[in-house]
């Protein structure tokens, strides 16, 4: 058995899948000589005319260009400049109706000729005597791009060093109508050669396969002519067929090897390289001509005489059918690419760009509007033809019901939109319209869904970062807490301190009511940083729903101030005159008014508020009581009661209650304020039964203390539950969902 | 001047559904031809009933779904359904019989299963299956052919059959059925079903008159004419080989391998293509492309189901002919077939 390359060696073909066989109607062109045209007043250049992106812009309007000279510049890989086509003024740059399905308007620069043709200095290269990195340099900034329709940039496909074992030189040229290629190889063949001899420099094949349809017997010759003597040039004469023209089935044709799903056809070893570009290659090393110009099949019944014209890239559509005595009749169509892959163009200002290889301006019996739709009757004949082996009935089933995992499990994807199917379909259904939109939702879904994830990932990143801040707040607010507690025992020990001071220095009534009121005032303002830092605490949740609980903090805070307001003047008092605690504040009330004239209006006016607060204090308590207080709280009074017969312990138990029944309320507040978005979070209620819990063990121990002292302790015990209180409060502080 | 847009491809090939469903209808004039030599124009009149039944029922089921009226009629679809339904039944069965089939054909089978594309049976098939079941006796009213006919069927005689199911002279279809002796001639099928079940070999049954030296008098030739349709459907790409030849094919290679193991209990090869339906079947019914398979490979496997089908219900089953039976069971698996014979895409083979 020979091997695959003797087998291509000796000229066998294989076949492809499918296929069709239009009426080809290339007699109308193939053997009319080349025309040209005058030049136009205007030519439109499109700044990108291949896949990739646009050079920077070189020149600018009002500049005046040679012909040849660059107009934006090769400076990145996938950048193809664009030459001025003929010396002239730049008028302006300017979004125009783009050479595309859509005809969207792209930036194109718009060049007035002057008529003279003033070449800029040309530097023609000897290949032989060029090394690989400048030659690619040259067909780069010659803005050469694959001219049989995609427009690849033709030096990237050309810088393949290895592992080349085919270069397959395609002049196929399977759509119906189009000569361009044909006309080239009957006039050209020997540049295309010379053309052909670069590219072997640059990619090193085995061999070259030329394939030509066996339409086209005078470009056949031309090329077999020019080929003699070059032993591995083999021109394949390929029998006319749909779209044999294709990439992937002229590599089948020529080689029997497929090109694997998702590759590119350099995996297995292969290049293909339109003649029109090879043609382009050989001008731009030989003679440094860039491709300012090609040849372009215009063709049609609406026309007077169909021809081949040599055109300036930039030449308008109009102007063309023009020079060919267009004569449009009512809804004419005008298709840019050949009947069965192009384009109708919506205007005739389009310019002729780079991979423009036809214009046709059919009469409507020429190329008949496709019918009405009608249903699939799943005859098949689509299957048949497709060249890519799908099922297209099943595919337009599947895009109609925008089922996008079948269309994914059919390989919509591998479809090459040939419109062989379409050609084929015997109820006019236009398959190829319903696969580009499903295409085109394929990839908007795909979009989507990136979009989706990266949003995802995103509000991942930012939850995590939110725990974090939530974590190290917490921390944070357990050191405060920690600290508060510390710093707040240290104060009452300087209170006992203090009141024992006080104690020997009796005498100096007067003054200690000055005192009593700047320590009231020390204490409020005590109770008003209290009050910011637990707002401060509140702050991290957002304001409309930390606004509830925060209050209820602070209200626990004023209360508990007042609290220990309350019982420090009751020791005060128990220490200066043993009267019966009911009569504290009355006691206090004097005793404020007394300090009036000495006081400024600051210490009455912190009295009034000493005043105030205790009111409410002693209705927060009043309200508490009647409220089902839980059993801890009963025992504690009595067992209290028995022991502690003197007034002012009473008081300052009762004191002690009162506070922690505040504050147990204030939390019970903010417990039922915090579980309302989580009503079933167990550890929410833990603070609520815990309150009561520490005012036991504290409270009791204090009722054995000795009488002046128990009042103090009976506070010292307050600050604690309080702190404590505070403490465990914070696992309730709202947590709201960031 | 504004340009006319359309999306590419800007060519169409000249086939086209409503020319497709004519040429069917052309391809098959021969058999109709045949059938209207041996018995009788009654085919005719049924071809008028079914059609103008059909017509009818499209319309209103397409005005009903809120379908475009004109445009739909005009792929023909539904006239080629009733066609094939007014040929495969009796020339003389009732008249309500070929209406009612092909109502239901049309109104079940197809437009409530969606429309043309959309039904999973071929809706004469299945018109067909359930008139069998239904009046099995009007069914199996096949005359016997005009040479062999006691009480000669002539002028109007088959308007008055179809329309009253008497002869103008008062004859039942039964007694036109019956022979000299007062037998009853029944197709061939038919026949050698019964000669078999009384324990006649092959043979011996291929004397009776209703035999011609290898199949049923008339029913060689009606074979025949739509074989000549068939090559002309075929040679016109409107249908493709794969399902006639795989159908054709597998019937031949069974009953030849039964009739070479026994060939006393089997009918020849030649017996089983050209008796009763097999040459409508294999190129009119079989190939109806929306109920067969799509793919290329699947056709290959259903027109061989269908061939092995009708090669087991005529020589085991209850039935004389199997086709309906046999098309309607194939319609059953073409999405098994059709997902198991998947073409492997370009660029798909495994291991390249
Ligand atoms: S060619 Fe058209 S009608 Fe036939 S199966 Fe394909 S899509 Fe359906
Ligand atoms: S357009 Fe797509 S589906 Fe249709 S024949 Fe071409 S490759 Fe196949």
């Amino acid at each position: 058995m020979p091997s695959l390359f003797q087998q291509i060696k000796s000229g066998q073909l294989w076949d492809f899948h499918g296929g069709i066989h239009p009426p080809a109607r290339k007699k109308l062109t193939s053997q009319v000589a080349i025309g040209q045209i005058s030049l136009p007043e205007r030519l439109y250049i499109p700044l990108r005319q291949h896949i990739g992106v646009a050079g920077k812009l070189l020149v600018k309007a009002g500049d005046t260009v040679l012909k040849g000279q660059a107009l934006t510049a090769a400076d990145n890989a996938m950048a193809i400049p664009v030459h001025a086509p003929t010396s002239g003024k730049v008028l302006s740059i300017e979004a125009y109706p783009s050479a595309h399905p859509s005809a969207l308007p792209e930036p194109t620069l718009v060049l007035e000729p002057d008529g003279l043709e003033q070449w800029r200095p040309r530097h023609a290269l000897d290949y032989l005597h060029t090394e690989r990195p400048h030659l690619l340099a040259r067909i780069q900034q010659a803005g050469i791009a694959g001219m049989g329709g995609a427009g690849f940039p033709t030096h990237i496909k050309s810088g393949a060093s290895t592992g080349v074992d085919y270069l397959i030189i395609n002049a196929v040229e399977c759509e119906p109508y189009i000569t361009a290629d044909d006309v080239l190889m009957q006039h050209e063949a020997s540049t295309i050669v010379r053309g052909i001899d670069i590219l072997c420099k640059l990619l090193n094949p085995k061999a070259v396969l030329i394939g030509i349809e066996d339409d086209k017997p005078l470009a056949i010759t031309a090329m077999q002519q020019a080929c003699a003597g070059k032993a591995d040039y083999l021109v394949r004469v390929v029998p006319a067929k749909y779209p044999s023209g294709g990439e992937k089935q002229l590599i089948k044709l020529l080689t029997s090897k497929e090109v694997p799903n998702g590759r590119r056809p350099l995996d297995i070893g292969i290049v293909m390289q339109n003649v029109g570009t090879v043609f382009a290659i050989a001008q731009a090393v030989e003679e440094d001509i860039p491709l300012i110009s090609r040849i372009v099949t215009v063709v049609g019944q609406t026309l007077q005489h169909s021809q081949n014209i040599r055109a300036l890239i930039g030449t308008p559509v109009g102007a063309l059918l023009d020079a060919c005595g267009f004569a449009p009749e009512p809804q004419q169509r005008v298709i840019m690419g050949g009947p069965m892959m192009g384009f109708t163009l919506p205007t005739l200002q389009i310019p002729l760009v780079k991979t423009t290889n036809c214009i046709i301006a059919p009469t409507r019996h020429e190329l008949p509007a496709a019918g009405p739709e009608m249903d699939c009757i799943r005859c098949g004949a689509c299957a048949e033809v497709c060249p890519a082996v799908l099922l297209p009935q099943q595919l337009v089933w599947y895009a109609k019901a925008k089922d996008y995992d079948q269309l994914k499990a059919h390989n919509l994807a591998d479809c090459i939109e040939c419109g062989a199917c379409a050609y084929v379909c015997p109820s006019e259904i236009p398959l190829v319209q319903y696969y580009r939109v499903a295409k085109a939702e394929i990839r908007e879904l795909a979009r989507e869904e990136l979009k989706a994830e990266q949003a995802k990932a995103r509000f991942e990143a930012r939850k995590e970062r939110l725990e974090r801040d939530k974590q190290q707040r917490a921390e944070r607010n357990q050191a405060l807490a920690a600290q508060r507690q510390s710093m707040l025992a240290e104060q009452q020990k300087q209170q006992i301190l203090a009141a024992q001071q006080r104690q020997e220095q009796q005498p100096q009534e007067t003054l200690s009511k000055e005192q009593i009121i700047a320590e009231r005032e020390r204490k409020k303002a005590e109770a008003r940083a209290y009050q910011a830092a637990k707002a401060e605490q509140a702050e991290g949740s957002p304001a409309a729903t930390a606004e509830t609980p925060a209050a209820d903090p602070r209200a626990a805070a004023v209360a508990a101030a007042i609290a220990r307001a309350k019982a420090k003047k009751q020791a005060d008092a128990v220490a200066h005159e043993p009267t019966p605690a009911d009569s504290a504040p009355a006691e206090a009330a004097p005793a404020t008014t007394a300090a009036q004239p000495d006081a400024e209006t600051d210490p009455r006016k912190a009295a009034v508020a000493a005043a105030i607060a205790r009111a409410k204090a002693k209705k927060q308590a009043e309200t508490a009581s009647p409220e089902p207080t839980p059993a801890e709280s009963a025992p504690v009074a009595p067992a209290a009661q028995p022991e502690s017969d003197t007034d002012p312990r009473k008081a300052a138990v009762a004191a002690a209650i009162a506070r922690a029944k505040a504050k147990k309320l204030a939390e019970q507040a903010a417990a039922t304020d915090t579980s309302a978005p989580d009503q079933t979070n167990p550890d929410q209620t833990a603070p609520v039964e815990s309150a009561p819990e520490v005012a036991v063990p504290e409270a009791t121990p204090d009722t054995t203390a000795p009488d002046p002292a128990a009042a103090k302790k009976a506070a010292i015990a307050a600050a604690i539950a309080r702190a404590k209180a505070k403490q465990q409060s914070k696992p309730t502080e709202p947590e709201q969902p960031s | 001047m504004s340009f006319r847009i359309a999306s590419s491809p800007h060519h169409h090939s000249l086939a086209q559904t409503p020319a497709l469903m004519r040429t069917v209808a052309l391809a098959a004039l021969p058999g109709i031809a045949a059938q209207l030599y041996f018995f009788g124009y009654a085919v005719l009149i049924q071809i008028v009933l079914a059609m103008l039944t059909a017509w009818a029922s499209e319309a209103a089921m397409l005005k009903l779904r809120g379908k475009p009226v004109l445009v739909r009629l005009k792929d023909h679809s539904a006239l080629v359904t009733g066609l094939l339904l007014a040929i495969a039944i009796p020339a003389v069965a009732p008249w309500w019989i070929v209406v009612l089939g092909t109502a239901f054909a049309i109104v079940v089978v197809k437009q409530l299963y969606g429309g043309l594309g959309h039904n999973l049976f071929n809706p004469a098939m299945a018109a067909y299956v359930l008139l069998l079941i239904s009046y099995p006796q009007q069914m199996t009213s096949w005359l016997p052919p005009t040479q062999l006919q006691h009480h000669a069927v002539t002028g109007a005689d088959p308007i008055c059959l179809v329309f009253s199911g008497y002869s103008c002279q008062g004859f039942s279809v039964a007694q036109i059925k019956a022979d000299v002796d007062g037998k009853t001639m029944a197709t061939a099928l038919d026949t050698l079903r019964n000669d078999l079940t009384a324990g006649k070999t092959v043979t011996e049954s291929l004397q009776q008159p209703v035999f011609d030296s290898y199949a049923g008098l008339g029913w060689s030739w009606i074979n025949l004419g739509f074989l000549l349709g068939g090559l002309f459907l075929l040679q016109r790409r409107v249908i493709q080989w794969r399902i006639p030849v795989a159908l054709l094919g597998s019937l031949t290679l069974l009953s030849l391998l039964a009739w070479l193991a026994d060939s006393d209990r089997f009918a020849s090869p030649l017996f089983h293509l050209f008796s009763g339906g097999t040459m409508l079947a294999a190129f009119f019914i079989a190939t109806d492309p929306v109920s067969a398979s799509t793919t290329t490979k699947g056709r290959l496997i259903y027109g061989a189901l269908i061939g092995a089908l009708v090669f087991v219900i005529r020589s085991f089953g209850g039935y004389p002919d199997g086709w309906a039976f046999a098309v309607m069971l194939a319609n059953l698996s073409v999405p098994l077939i059709d997902a198991y014979t998947k073409p492997r895409a370009y660029g798909h083979r495994p291991g390249i």
